[in-house]
């Protein structure tokens, strides 16, 4: 299995009137082709600026990314937008994605224009027809606008869009966070019959725990702006490592009866990403924390084959 | 004596705009006992909100209309109540927690000031005692006094949503509606804010309808399950009639369509077809479109409320009083 993506040190900050936001710090990882990274954590850890970041969406701050075996750390115009056709987005709200003014048909339609992808109008149409019918949306719609449709459908457009410059990496941003159960299995089994098919790599991005375990090979796990932890997903959820997952497992509601388990409440709220105090980000919040955690971050280390860990402690807690 | 403190019968609410009708609830019964916890359970559109704002009072109208029936606390009708009647129930005995906190809080008064008012509003008291309490409050969900005198925007999204319910009990409710208070929280700040309200929920000893599309959080907290769709609640029971011997075809599809942590499956099993239009609903069963159950009788005939088992209430044709038809 070969490597698609490959991010080292990656950093993304902004700049706001309290101070530096980090926003990503110091993120590392890899993609395999065909493969679909979970990325998951609460509000504010940064998931969708890593995504957004990695795409060239927003300038990087510092690090390295590696896509297909090219450095596209640093680009010029002319080869985003040559890159802008493998490496593709889906937005967690369908609606204010997509151009209220433009009908289904243009919206889809758009970026094989802007690529001069077809030859004449003929050919468009039929890109287009050949898209809609990819994602399960009804021919009848070409001509309708995004308000006349309902949430799931939109969801199947801005799918398509992504789709049409037929993309080798798509960062897909809470693509089903906004639909109702019965309409988002819809929309994950679309997403994985599509990956099959054309053999897709995804990064996917949400905070639903169950989402993420079906549809993941591997999930990481961010705690403001750092991957705390990273690992093959039976894996992660067979063995969590850092102390933070472990609180965040647990604390998935079950629809189940039968499977109350202990719970590890934590105390306390996520702490600022502005001009963070150095070592753990978590250990505000962590039972564990010793005094060295306050004076230097844990690094990333690999604790079994894939799974890797940034907790002082991990090994330790671990044996028990 | 029946322990009914609240009890809604045959409530129906429509939205009336232009020529369409929207049938936003549509004859519903539900009763919830003294201590008790219901979980009012649907997808977006299904009515769960409507009918808390029923209960409530704040069915904006127009366009909104209660249509039929009759809401029934402590013995009387709320929907019959005067206007300055319907006042003193709200807050003082019957509170409502809002899904997102921000419409709950007024972003130019510091927090303390607005448990204040709510204090002062309903009990007699000076406004430094209604201050006093206010802290006690604001400690019992967890956030130090001094923070008193902030403001809504210098809280989290999880603080923000304590206050919310620290505002709704400030005078200890006979019954609290809860109106998805942690579908925006993160799951381990909204388990810490369950932990909260089950706990003051028996200090208290209040009873709640607590409304959620999530089937995980209901498992956790509530005594009841009613299930909802189109404005109808078409399966109701304890824990373990909906749980484990789930009845409704869409129910369990429900169920079927959620990805199980403890189950390793290749495809989900989504349900076909799209959420009921409430302007257009199906004249027999409104889950008929989408049902794979589906008979003759469901296109024309709105299947009537059986009892499969004592307290297991199904709205569908494929059941009789006492179990499968
Ligand atoms: N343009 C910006 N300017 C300043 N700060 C920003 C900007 N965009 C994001 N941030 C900050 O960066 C941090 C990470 O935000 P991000 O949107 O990546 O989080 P997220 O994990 O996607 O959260 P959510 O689950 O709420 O979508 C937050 O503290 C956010 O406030
Ligand atoms: N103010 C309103 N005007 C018109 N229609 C409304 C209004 N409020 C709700 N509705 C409609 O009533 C139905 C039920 O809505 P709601 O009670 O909010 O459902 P839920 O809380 O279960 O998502 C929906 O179809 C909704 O569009
Ligand atoms: S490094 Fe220390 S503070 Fe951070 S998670 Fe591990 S034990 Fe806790
Ligand atoms: S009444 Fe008929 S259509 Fe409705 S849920 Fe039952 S079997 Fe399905
Ligand atoms: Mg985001
Ligand atoms: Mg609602």
């Amino acid at each position: 299995m070969s490597t698609l993506l490959e991010v080292k040190n990656l950093k993304k900050y902004f700049k706001t009137p309290g101070g530096m936001l980090h926003a990503v710090d110091d993120v590392s990882f890899s993609i395999n082709r065909g493969e679909t990274l979970g990325v998951v954590g609460e509000s504010g850890c940064g998931k969708s600026t890593l995504g957004r970041t990695v795409i060239h969406l927003l300038p990087k701050t510092s690090g390295q990314i590696i896509f297909d075996g090219e450095d596209i750390s640093d680009v010029d115009d002319h080869k985003l937008k040559e890159l802008r056709r493998d490496m593709q987005m889906i937005f967690q709200d369908p609606f204010s994605s997509l151009n209220p003014r433009m009908s289904i048909s243009q919206i889809i339609s758009e970026p094989l224009k802007i690529y001069h992808v077809c030859k004449n109008s003929k050919e468009l149409d039929s890109r287009v027809t050949a898209l809609m019918e990819t994602v399960g949306l009804a021919l009848r719609f070409r001509d309708a606008y995004p308000h006349e449709l309902d949430g799931g459908r939109r969801q199947r457009v801005g799918i398509a869009r992504a789709l049409a410059l037929d993309p080798k990496f798509i960062v897909c941003d809470e693509p089903v966070s906004a639909l109702d159960v019965s309409i988002q299995a819809q929309i994950l089994n679309l997403m994985q019959d599509l990956q099959k098919e054309r053999g897709l790599t995804f990064i996917f991005i949400t905070h639903d725990l169950s989402v993420v375990k079906h549809i993941s090979d591997n999930i990481s796990v961010m705690y403001l702006g750092n991957m705390v932890e990273k690992s093959p997903k039976k894996e992660l959820f067979d063995n969590p490592l850092h102390p933070y997952t472990k609180a965040l497992l647990s604390a998935i509601p079950q629809a189940s009866i039968h499977r109350k388990k202990e719970r590890i409440l934590l105390e306390g709220e996520i702490t600022s990403p502005i001009n963070p105090k150095p070592g753990c980000r978590f250990a505000a919040r962590c039972i564990y924390a010793q005094d060295r955690c306050r004076e230097a971050a844990p690094p990333l280390e690999e604790m079994a084959p894939g799974h890797f860990c940034a907790c002082y402690r991990a090994k330790e807690l671990a044996q028990g | 004596m029946s322990d009914k403190l609240l009890e809604i019968k045959n409530l129906s609410i429509h939205y009336f705009a232009d020529k369409t009708v929207f049938k936003a609830v549509n004859g519903v019964n539900l009763s919830l006992e003294r201590g008790q916890t219901v979980g009012l359970v649907g997808e977006t559109g299904a009515g769960k909100t409507t009918t808390a704002l029923g209960v409530m009072g704040l069915i904006p109208s127009p366009p909104g209309k209660v249509v039929s029936g009759e809401i029934l606390f402590e013995g009387k009708d709320l929907l019959k109540m005067s206007a300055s009647e319907m006042r003193k129930v709200r807050g003082k005995k019957i509170s409502m927690i809002f899904q997102d906190p921000m419409t709950a809080l007024n972003p130019v008064l510091t927090v303390g000031d607005q448990i204040t008012e709510v204090i002062k509003l309903h009990e007699k008291c000076s406004s430094l005692e209604a201050a006093a309490k206010a802290k006690e409050m604001l400690e019992m969900v967890g956030i130090p006094a001094e923070r008193f005198s902030e403001y809504p925007h210098q809280f989290s999204g999880g603080m923000k949503q304590r206050v919310v319910i620290s505002i709704a009990l400030a005078c200890r409710p006979e019954v609290i509606i809860a109106d998805e208070p942690t579908t925006a929280l993160d799951v381990t700040i909204q388990a810490q804010v369950l932990e909260l309200m089950t706990k003051l929920k028996k200090e208290i000893q209040t009873s709640m309808i607590l409304i959620t599309h999530d089937l995980g959080v209901v498992a956790e907290i509530c005594d009841k399950v009613a299930i909802m769709y189109a404005g109808e609640i078409i399966e109701f029971g304890d824990l373990e009639a909906i749980y484990d011997n789930t009845a409704h075809p869409y129910t369990i599809r429900l169920f079927g369509a959620i990805p199980d942590l403890e189950k390793d499956v290749d495809r989900l099993e989504p349900i076909m077809g799209l959420m009921p239009d409430p302007s257009n609903l199906a004249p027999g069963c409104r889950f008929c479109p989408r049902c794979a159950n589906r008979m003759p009788i469901c296109e024309t005939t709105p299947p009537p409320e059986v009892e499969v088992t004592p307290g297991h209430m199904v709205k569908c044709h494929l059941y009789k009083e006492g179990g499968l038809a």
